[in-house]
């Protein structure tokens, strides 16, 4: 298996409300890699998975996908990657399917019923197609985004805390699809206050704990 | 890329017909507002027609105002607006989509029913024609605009005393040339002046105003 590096991290500062989360801080992924960013509530984890998807804007440093800055590069980027944040974006008005169709309509990817239905199949969600997203109990609201990222074709799934509101099987699903997507040459950078039991080489970045301690060290 | 904005628009379309009541807000708004003009200063037919233009435009124009929360409040608070912003499409076509939903779920009904409130405040019928090609020209303007203000104030809580602070100046033109078109036409006088102007600023926003909202929402993003 290759291990090219796809996407990578120079000394990355973030300041929020002047406290400084992280400064110099650089990293790569290489393809068919696992990331774990570690650290305790409030050492910037969403933050940093924000500045690495392009929703924020780093304080110092840049993020590069294959060797070119994200932001000249955005939509080869954003054509390759997927993010799932804390928030289920999921419309309560919409149906299951409707719901994953239209994430997958923001990639610009138009798939068959039939394929979605697979996927929602492999979440668990196999008889509820047609339940609108306002009928789902918020493990199943996460696992509708599952779906989405089962069949968003990105070779590089960025997860900000996963596992939140899935059940035992909901998390052992998770870690079966982050290593089938390894095996198929796709990385993974993920956060998780929760036990992920994957039978694979991870690498992790570990952000600084209390506030103040990163500054104190240098 | 015409695709994204085809099922963009068709999503926001669908989700809107699906919350009906929420639809109907501004056109019951419009029509409220209007109606009680002629109670509250004085039903006689040359008075109405007098003030017709104004209080048709100035509802219109609050109506939407009012309306304009909806158009990426839902999405900013269900992390959709991520999803679109990590789009490989270009936001700006997203953001047009976007803009053209509300325009087709409020401005579009309120043309369709001003005809009638114009009649309703005994405007000449070549003045009631004028009023549907100025709010048809001015209506888009006023998503178009808006959105800019919607994408700088959706983080704020109750961001709506801010938002009408930054649109309404901006408004102000539309309002002058929009109302100004339906008076003069009720007079007898030509208005090609005025509607030329309304559709010159429709060009400009058209072309500038998703630019400036896609800016404007990555910023918003970048909390």
């Amino acid at each position: 298996m290759s291990t090219e590096i796809m996407f990578e991290a120079q000394s990355l500062q973030c300041v929020r409300d002047d406290r400084l989360l992280f400064n110099d801080l650089s990293f790569a992924v290489a393809e068919a890699e696992v990331l774990q960013i570690e650290g305790p509530n409030g050492s910037g984890k969403t933050s940093l998975l924000r500045i690495i998807c392009g929703l924020r804007q780093a304080d110092a440093g840049q993020v590069l996908w294959h060797g070119e800055s994200i932001a000249s590069n955005r939509e080869d980027y954003y054509a390759n990657m997927v993010y799932i944040g804390h928030l289920p974006c999921i419309k309560g008005d919409l149906t299951v399917l409707e719901n994953v169709r239209s994430l997958l309509d923001t990639r610009s990817l138009t798939l068959s019923n039939a394929e979605i239905e697979v996927a929602l199949a492999k979440v668990g969600l196999a008889t509820y197609d047609d339940v609108p997203g306002k009928a789902l109990s918020s493990g199943q609201r996460r696992r509708i985004l599952l779906a989405f990222i089962e069949l968003s074709q990105a070779k590089m799934w960025i997860l900000d805390e996963p596992l939140t509101a899935l059940d035992v099987q909901g998390v052992a699903l998770m870690e079966s699809m982050i290593l089938e997507h390894r095996e198929a040459g796709g990385s993974v950078v993920f956060t998780t206050h929760h036990g992920m039991q994957l039978d694979c080489e991870m690498s992790s970045v570990r952000l600084g704990g209390k506030p103040g301690n990163q500054a104190a060290e240098e | 890329m015409l695709k994204a904005y085809y099922h963009l628009l068709l999503r926001d379309l669908r989700l809107a017909l699906r919350n009906r009541h929420e639809l109907a807000n501004p056109l019951i708004f419009f029509v409220l507002v209007v109606t009680l003009f002629p109670l509250a200063v004085t039903p006689t037919p040359d008075a109405l027609r007098a003030m017709a233009p104004g209080v048709i435009w100035v509802s219109a124009l609050l109506a939407v105002l009012l309306s304009l929360d909806r158009l990426f409040k839902q999405d900013y608070d269900d992390g959709s607006l991520d999803q679109l912003m990590l789009s490989p499409n270009p936001l700006m076509i997203l953001v047009l989509a976007k803009v053209s939903a509300h325009w087709l779920l409020t401005g579009l009904p309120l043309v369709i029913i001003a005809p009638l409130l114009g009649l309703f405040m005994s405007l000449p019928t070549e003045a009631v024609s004028v009023l549907i090609y100025s709010l048809l020209l001015g209506t888009p303007v006023l998503s178009l605009v808006g959105a800019i203000g919607v994408s700088l104030t959706v983080a704020v809580n109750r961001g709506g005393v801010l938002l009408s602070l930054i649109i309404l100046p901006l408004y102000i033109p539309i309002l002058i040339f929009g109302a100004n078109a339906v008076d003069v036409a009720s007079d007898g006088l030509p208005v090609t002046g005025q509607l030329l102007f309304l559709g010159a600023v429709l060009a400009l926003a058209l072309s500038l105003a998703p630019l400036a909202t896609s800016v404007a929402l990555r910023i918003t993003a970048a909390r």
